[in-house]
């Protein structure tokens, strides 16, 4: 279990106030331009060393991104670094705790990246359902331009530098770093083509990093503690604390922040008064989200909670938001309800994305009733391949995975309604 | 130059070529619904899904992946098979399989794509989407519940067409292709989203229902609608041509053809000459051609005037020449006067393709959005493309770009504004373009002149001086010496005893009170309303002619259908009333004709663009006044053809005018 020396978010249930005075009490903005003094490179060569990989979900080493960045920007197409706070993620709701408790970290953490990718200017792209936590935000960054922290020579540092607060309207699919760059731009929200890649033609055609909340609210603690002790926790490849967010069918549901790694039976035990009724109670888990395929009870017990070991399992972690689902949840009706989501989120530009979803969801409408054949199993199934992997964005994806997933652990359970609802004699075996 | 092997074919392509591209050097066809080659890439429809190594494991849209040194890339692989099947699969899930009653059907790429490419059956047993009607205006047809959302349509109105009009709304399977607010398309060029929509979606409303593809004969014939000369295709049924489509010619429409072009030809069934008319006591009584021969031989002295209409062919205005002689002959029926000693100096010397490498253009007088949508096209790929900038001198209009409006002073061309000046300083490609809306003005030809050589627009390699002309028959009829001193009044001065009009409606007949007038044309328009004697003639689609366009370049028409009635083909026309004049012209086939014309002006003998050199003419160069306005009031009613058009009555009512046309309910 993580101490609490070691907690980066000491401010993430709110019992103190989110103010810049608040923030620079819990050693927020200190001595900033210290931090900068060490130069770009530096900071992004400490941030490769501590071995933070991107917690938007992808897990993309946060200091290599940073190193894609032209070294020489000039004044007509300058660096924009663009934080990724649309959290739309069904079960995600970490940047949330950071953006309403603890605006401070990421706004510092705004300054240092961007000096480091040597970006003119951050925009925090805010998911618009965030009201209150928008509000807070721009309250925040207020307080850092008036206290000098931001803008003409930031946190006297010599560099200029701003931040913008842009609300969304509410689409999921902006959350799609390039589809967030389009949207930024007041186009639709579409995800791009690439290449090009934002670290090459971004936002306004310019270069540009789009990076989580968390990825960037974590910087400044790590370049003030070391490297090093950011690698000290964790497995190798997966270092680091993370902001776990549990929600289901546990006794507490809460985010936490914990060491990557921890199995999840510890995660669930030390922080969430363990499963309701019990661990033998366990239905099915799923580890990072929405977009990840489920994991049934007996293989999730041990699972060391960080980027491989959920991949072990042939799930992710996502961005560590933990749905945890008991048995008395009807699981084909879960992922039906995802597939709605999906179906609704769909940005509708691409063809396997836009029909695909509205198919899957459908078909998974009749599983969830039964009023299927055993043979739509496998449609169903080979529709999701259909998708996986042919789209622009990784919506597709998202969309095919937890059938993927319920298929793979669940057909019993799938065929099992199918017989029910046709009224055909249900064979037991001997025993 | 990069090394790519396309299934086991290894070849070199061109530096920026896409992997698309390379498939297609390699012989390779790759499906596909959103790529076209002239619009901008969306990668969107997932149908040219190919394989490439190295890469991630997964299919990659060929279309937006650029081919790079050592890429090995399989189109047949079973992978690929797999990924187009499944995408065809999806395209066809939502599409409402009507193809016995969809007018894209023997045309559309996703019949045949899905022949090509797709399953035997589908597997989709749930309910298909519908999607509400759209209303896109008097051209195109919609049945959007056809529509795939390839976005090829909002690409071209956006990209080529210039305006921002049609777009998507609603997300994911909701996602429709819509106008602004459901408004009629306020392009010029709107049917060319009819050619691009891969399926029935937008097809062309007056052609609704009218006829198969297979049923059609196909002509290649030249537009006349404007002086662009747009490479079309007249496809025909019996008599009737049924619609225009373009064809591809990148020098000159690339694939495009305005509206008018496209939808004049219903025109070519209404209101048309059929017998010939002679006017006895005031009023035109039909007659056969031997008493109308006869009437004109009666008021024949040897020679006679002879105006030119502006949609003419070469050799009709060479066969009349030879008849009536070449001393007054005339075809800038408006009253433009200006000096034609050099032709270099009256014609579009940048050319068509080359105004998109202009830097800085200064438009003067010149409504290019209709009085050449397809030149318009260009210059907005000059902005989007290359950054060109454009001045305009004039009365504001709107061109679908941004242009800096120097106001509507003839003085700017004197002392350019200090904005003009500066970017003419550093422009390496700068160019003028001279409309009629100016030439009307006395000394503007020489200003403009004056100006080329201030600011060097004929420099090496490039010759940025140029005149807009708007008629069809322009610089044919320049070559063919139709362009007397002083225009057409000082030719109706002469008070000519016959003057012949050549399809020519736009003339002021008042002119020629004193003279005996005979209507050489195929529309009962102003002209034939003027006329003493009417000989029915033939319309463009109607006869094989020679056009010049307005860059000079030398092109010819074929015949789609034969003249109505006892019309017949103009030549013929003047070759027989020649035996009847007692002057028979030396041909009697339009290949004898041809042939002569080509000795008297070798040019119309080369197909392509004639070479004028370069001279400049000494001109008065003294300008004051303003430019009032642009001559072309109403785009779809510019000539006989258009104003016989239903279609085109309907856009110019709707469009020009804001008639609401309401929908009888259901």
């Amino acid at each position: 279990m993580l101490a609490d020396k070691d907690r980066i978010f000491t401010n993430l249930y709110g019992y103190q106030d989110f103010g810049l005075k608040a923030a620079q009490a819990r050693g927020d903005w200190d001595k900033t331009a210290n931090l900068m003094k060490a130069g770009q490179d530096a900071i992004i060569e400490e941030v490769k060393a501590s071995g933070l990989r991107g917690r938007g979900g992808a897990g993309f080493p946060t200091g290599m991104k940073w190193s894609f960045m032209p070294k020489a920007p000039t004044p007509e197409r300058p660096n924009f670094l663009v934080i990724n706070a649309d959290e739309s993620e069904p079960g995600s709701c970490k940047d949330r705790e950071i953006i309403r408790h603890d605006p401070h970290k990421l706004i510092e953490g705004a300054l240092i990246a961007g000096f480091a990718m040597r970006a003119r200017a951050a925009y925090i792209y805010i998911r618009g359902e965030y009201i209150f936590e928008a509000k807070v935000l721009e309250k925040a960054v207020a307080e850092a331009y008036a206290a000098g922290l931001l803008g003409k020579n930031a946190a006297k540092s010599g560099y200029d530098f701003d931040v913008f607060v842009h609300r969304g309207a509410g689409a999921y699919i902006c959350g799609e770093e390039t589809a967030m760059i389009e949207s930024l731009e007041g186009k639709k929200g579409q995800p791009r083509l690439k290449p090009p890649f934002p670290a090459g033609a971004g936002l306004y055609g310019c270069p540009t990093t789009v990076n989580n909340v968390e990825s960037i609210a974590v910087v400044p603690t790590i370049l003030r503690r070391g490297a090093a002790w950011f690698k000290s926790f964790g497995r190798e490849n997966n270092h680091g604390t993370k902001l776990f967010q549990i929600s289901g069918h546990v006794e507490k549901p809460c985010v936490v922040e914990e060491e990557m790694g921890i199995p999840f039976r510890e995660l669930i035990e030390k922080h969430c008064g363990g499963i309701r009724g019990g661990w033998d109670n366990l239905l099915a888990v799923i580890p990072g989200g929405s977009s990840v395929p489920l994991v049934p009870a007996a293989m999730m017990m041990d699972v060391p909670m960080d980027f491989d070991g959920c991949k072990a399992v042939g799930s992710g972690l996502g961005t560590a938001a933990v749905i945890v689902m008991d048995k008395s949840t009807d699981i084909v009706r879960a992922i039906s309800r995802l597939s709605y989501f999906y179906k609704h989120e769909s940005c509708g530009q691409c063809t396997p994305c836009r029909e695909g979803t509205g198919w899957m969801w459908r078909v998974m409408e009749k599983m969830r009733t039964g009023n299927a054949d055993i043979g739509d199993i496998d449609t169903l199934y080979d529709v999701t391949k259909q998708v996986e992997g042919h789209t622009i964005c990784a919506l597709g994806d998202a969309a095919a995975w937890p059938i993927q997933g319920l298929i793979k652990h669940f057909r019993p359970e799938m065929e099992r309604r199918i017989h029910e609802a046709k009224g055909d004699d249900m064979l037991e075996a001997a025993e | 130059m990069p090394k790519v092997t396309v299934d086991g074919l290894e070849l070199e392509v061109p530096a920026g070529a896409t992997v698309l591209q390379a498939c297609e050097m390699a012989g390779k066809e790759i499906p596909r619904f959103c790529y076209h080659e002239r619009l901008s890439i969306a990668g969107n429809c997932r149908m040219c899904l190919v394989e490439v190594a190295p890469g991630p494991p997964k299919p990659q849209a060929s279309c937006a992946l650029p081919a790079t040194e050592g890429q090995i890339i399989k189109t047949d692989s079973p992978m690929v098979k797999k990924a187009r099947e499944g995408v065809m699969e999806f395209l066809l899930i939502n599409h409402p399989l009507d193809c016995p009653i969809c007018d894209q059907g023997g045309e559309c790429d996703l019949q045949d794509q899905s022949v090509a490419y797709g399953r035997g059956a589908s597997r989709f047993e749930e309910n298909k989407r519908a999607v509400t009607e759209k209303y896109m205006g008097p051209i195109v047809k919609t049945a959007m519940t056809r529509c795939i959302q390839c976005t090829r349509c909002v690409r071209f109105t956006e990209e080529v067409a210039g305006i921002e009009e049609v777009g998507a709304i609603g997300r994911g399977e909701n996602m429709q292709i819509t106008t602004y607010l459901e408004h009629a398309m306020q392009s010029e060029l709107s049917g060319n989203v009819v050619d691009l929509c891969p399926v029935g979606a937008l097809t062309s409303k007056p052609y609704a229902f009218e006829a198969r593809p297979w049923e059609l004969k196909k002509t290649p014939s030249i537009d006349v609608m404007d002086a662009v000369g747009t490479n079309i295709r007249l496809d025909s049924r019996g008599r009737a041509v049924l619609r225009a489509l373009p064809r591809i010619n990148d020098d000159v429409n690339e694939e495009w053809a305005s509206d008018k072009t496209r939808h004049a030809v219903d025109g070519l069934t209404h209101r048309r000459l059929d017998k010939p008319y002679i006017r006895k006591d005031g009023k035109l009584v039909a007659a056969s051609w031997a008493e109308a021969f006869d009437a004109i031989k009666a008021n024949w002295s040897g020679d006679a005037a002879v105006i030119a209409g502006d949609q003419v062919d070469c050799e009709t205005m060479f066969a009349a020449r030879a008849l009536a002689g070449s001393s007054m002959l005339e075809g800038r029926q408006t009253g433009l006067a200006y000096d034609t000693s050099s032709l270099s100096a009256v014609n579009f010397n940048t050319t068509i393709a080359g105004i998109e490498n202009a830097d800085v253009i200064l438009l003067v007088g010149s409504d290019l959005r209709r009085e050449a949508p397809l030149v318009n096209t260009r210059i907005q790929k000059a902005i989007r493309k290359r950054g060109a900038k454009v001045f305009a001198v004039g009365p504001v209009t709107d061109l679908t770009y941004k242009v800096e409006w120097l106001g509507d002073d003839l003085s700017a061309l004197a002392k350019a504004p200090k904005a003009l000046a500066d970017a003419l300083k550093t422009a390496e490609r700068p160019a003028i373009i001279v409309g009629g809306g100016a030439l009307r003005y006395e000394g503007v030809h020489g200003a403009a002149l004056a100006f080329a050589s201030k600011y060097k627009l004929v420099r090496d390699g490039w010759n940025g001086f140029n005149v807009l002309h708007f008629a069809a028959a322009r610089m044919g009829g320049l070559m063919l010496g139709y362009a007397h001193d002083g225009g057409i009044k000082a030719l109706a001065a002469k008070a000519p005893k016959l003057a012949f009009f050549l399809a020519a409606d736009e003339a002021d007949y008042s002119l020629f009170a004193g003279s005996f007038k005979v209507y050489v044309g195929h529309h009962g328009d102003n002209g034939a309303h003027h006329a003493d004697v009417i000989l029915p003639g033939a319309a463009y689609s109607e006869k094989s002619g020679t056009y010049v366009n307005l860059e000079g370049r030398v092109q010819r028409g074929e015949r789609a259908v034969f003249p109505p009635g006892d019309a017949r083909e103009d030549w013929a026309i003047f070759r027989a009333l020649s035996d009847v004049l007692g002057k028979r012209l030396p041909f009697d086939s339009l290949e004898a004709l041809r042939v002569e014309m080509f000795n008297a002006v070798p040019a119309l003998g080369v197909e392509g663009l004639a070479d004028y050199g370069w001279s400049e003419p000494t001109l008065p160069s003294a300008v004051n006044g303003k430019i009032a306005d642009y001559p072309i009031k109403d785009f779809y009613l510019t000539n006989a053809i258009c104003r016989a058009s239903e279609t085109m009555q309907r856009c110019s009512a709707e469009l020009v005018h804001g008639t609401q046309y309401l929908e009888a309910a259901e």
